[in-house]
């Protein structure tokens, strides 16, 4: 047992000290009088998983759009695999976009598309050169990696909540980012679900090593994906630790989240 | 108790609100403001259509999947109605012209109201229903899932591949439909006439094309191009910039179909203009 208990704090301080992949600086969004990040600093590891807890309207899913793009950042500073976003040109920016995968908060599955062109999508407009038998092989062994085999020739429409999650997930995941933004993977689902979602989360990490930041409201989600928790407030990044540090904090705020 | 105090600085806001700012202009104020805030956001995305639909990549497989749900999905409907009105034209009108003994000039009549003016705005008004409103609503539905922010973190530029495709569609297929729809237009003006009488189809038709000349045809197809652009501008600005939410997509396809039909009118109006200029 304590054998066990050491290995896993050696791999956490690994992390801790690992390459930084994203960073971000005093880093400022609003929306005209709405403030909503007003100074968040934080990094990501290489291979970790950095969990973001914070009520709802404070502006995360503002906060990993800026990541990607999808929102332009008012000031601050925003480093991706040690490269400032802000001087950057396009070209540099698209490729390191495509290692970048983002699970949306509503899944953003295509409505006119099957569950196969739905993953065909970003196959033919970031890997313009891949040809079709290519594209087939990775299409199954993405659908695999979230056990979705059998709806391929399916409608969105037609899938369940979950199985709407993991098409979401298996379409990010086909590009085999470096990078994954979770967006909320687990609301609306039941707990048996979301623990499969977590678990799946948790398989990525360690097949691909890949980066990520994950947002939720799903305590357990946190407690078995998170390497890392930050809190945010106000705009600003309110707290920070592992699980076990945040739930044990002597703020009552943070702690209810824990409850 | 409580309620009346509530009710009571309840109205002492309002009063004080007020006092501050005459209340009355401020509500005509942001009346106007509103209606020119839409008007230059609107010539920014019609500029913005511009700039993207000549800039390459085109997005080519798309517009023709476009065009073709686009034609597909309003035939039916534009087939029917043409018909229908040909058919109801023919027969309201023939007692007008039996009362001046011009009985035989009802196929040119109707041809020549059909084809300048009932077939082009039937047909755009019926296009706004169902394609205006289905671009409002599919694209207002993208934006509220997330769809369009999914397809530009995909590399794709969002504007081109779902706005861009749209318009030219909509601008290219209305003027089939509308051909379309003059043909079986006439064809039940034919059965029309035939209701009471006896004409063969050479003699129908021959006398019809007699009538019709090149300035009723020509000017009447042009218009039509500009109806479909601007069905399908509306259509997509309001679906492209919808609230984000559910009640978002109805009201992109409501205010849609009202809009684009408003804009097919006032195009009609000022292309009348314009032909009668011309011809004289
Ligand atoms: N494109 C936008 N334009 C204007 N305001 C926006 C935009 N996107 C987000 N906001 C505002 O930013 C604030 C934060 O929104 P955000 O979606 O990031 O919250 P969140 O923390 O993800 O909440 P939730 O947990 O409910 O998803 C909200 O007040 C929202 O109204
Ligand atoms: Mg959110």
């Amino acid at each position: 047992m304590i054998e066990n208990g050491t290995s896993i704090k050696i791999e956490n301080d690994n992390k801790q000290n690992g390459t930084v992949i994203v960073e971000m600086q005093h880093l400022k969004k609003s929306f005209g009088n709405n403030h909503v990040l007003r100074d968040i600093n934080l990094v990501v590891h290489k291979g970790e998983n950095l969990v973001i807890l914070g009520q709802s309207g404070t502006g995360k899913s503002v906060l990993i759009k800026c990541i990607v793009g999808l929102v332009e950042i008012d000031e601050g500073k925003l480093m991706i695999f040690g490269q400032d976003v802000s001087e950057l040109k396009n070209k540099e920016l698209v490729k390191i976009y495509k290692k970048i995968g983002f699970l949306f908060q509503s899944g953003a599955l295509y409505d006119s598309m099957s569950v196969r062109e739905n993953l065909e999508f970003p196959l033919r407009r970031q890997m313009r050169s891949m040809k079709k038998k290519e594209m087939d092989v990775l299409i199954k062994e993405a659908l695999e990696d979230v056990g979705l085999e059998e709806a391929i020739d399916l409608s969105p429409s037609e899938l369940s909540g979950g199985m709407r999650k993991r098409l979401g997930l298996a379409r990010t995941l086909i590009l085999k980012p470096e990078i994954m933004l979770y967006d909320e993977p687990t609301t609306g689902l039941d707990p048996i679900t979301s623990k499969e979602i977590s678990n799946l989360i948790m398989e990525v990490q360690k097949k691909y090593n890949t980066s990520s930041i994950i947002i939720t409201h799903d305590i357990e989600c946190t407690k078995l994906t998170a390497n890392r928790i930050i809190v945010i407030k106000d705009g600003v990044c309110a707290a920070e630790g592992s699980y076990e540090d945040l739930e044990k904090s002597s703020d009552p705020w943070i702690r209810s989240f824990f409850e | 108790m409580e309620k009346i105090i509530f009710m009571q600085t309840n109205y002492e806001k309002q009063e004080e609100k007020a006092k501050q700012d005459n209340s009355s202009i401020i509500i005509s104020d942001s009346v106007f403001r509103k209606f020119f805030i839409e008007v230059y956001s609107i010539t920014i995305f019609t500029l913005r259509f511009f700039k993207e639909v000549l800039k390459p990549p085109y997005e080519f497989n798309e517009l023709m999947k476009q065009s073709f749900l686009i034609g597909y999905k309003s035939l039916p409907l534009i087939v029917i109605t043409g018909f229908i009105i040909g058919l109801v034209l023919t027969i309201q009108t023939r007692p007008t012209l039996a009362k001046f003994g011009a009985e035989s000039w009802l196929p040119a009549m109707v041809a020549v109201s059909i084809i300048r003016e009932i077939g082009p705005v039937i047909t755009a008004l019926i296009f706004a229903g169902k394609v205006g409103s289905g671009i409002g609503a599919e694209l207002a539905s993208m934006n509220v899932t997330e769809q369009i922010d999914a397809m530009q973190v995909s590399d794709t530029n969002p504007f081109k591949y779902l706005v861009v495709t749209r318009v030219v569609s909509a601008t290219l297929i209305l003027p089939l439909l509308v051909i379309f729809a003059d043909a079986v237009g006439l064809l039940g003006s034919y059965v029309g006439v035939n209701i009471k009488g006896n004409v063969s189809a050479y003699f129908y038709f021959s006398q019809v094309f007699q009538s019709l000349e090149f300035a009723d045809l020509f000017p009447a197809i042009i218009k039509t191009f500009f109806f479909g652009f601007a069905i399908g501008l509306i259509g997509s600005y309001k679906g492209y910039n919808s609230n984000k939410g559910t009640e978002g997509v109805g009201k992109a396809a409501n205010s849609a179909v009202v809009f684009a039909s408003l804009m097919v009118f006032l195009i009609d109006m000022i292309a009348v203009q314009i032909t009668s200029l011309l011809q004289n």
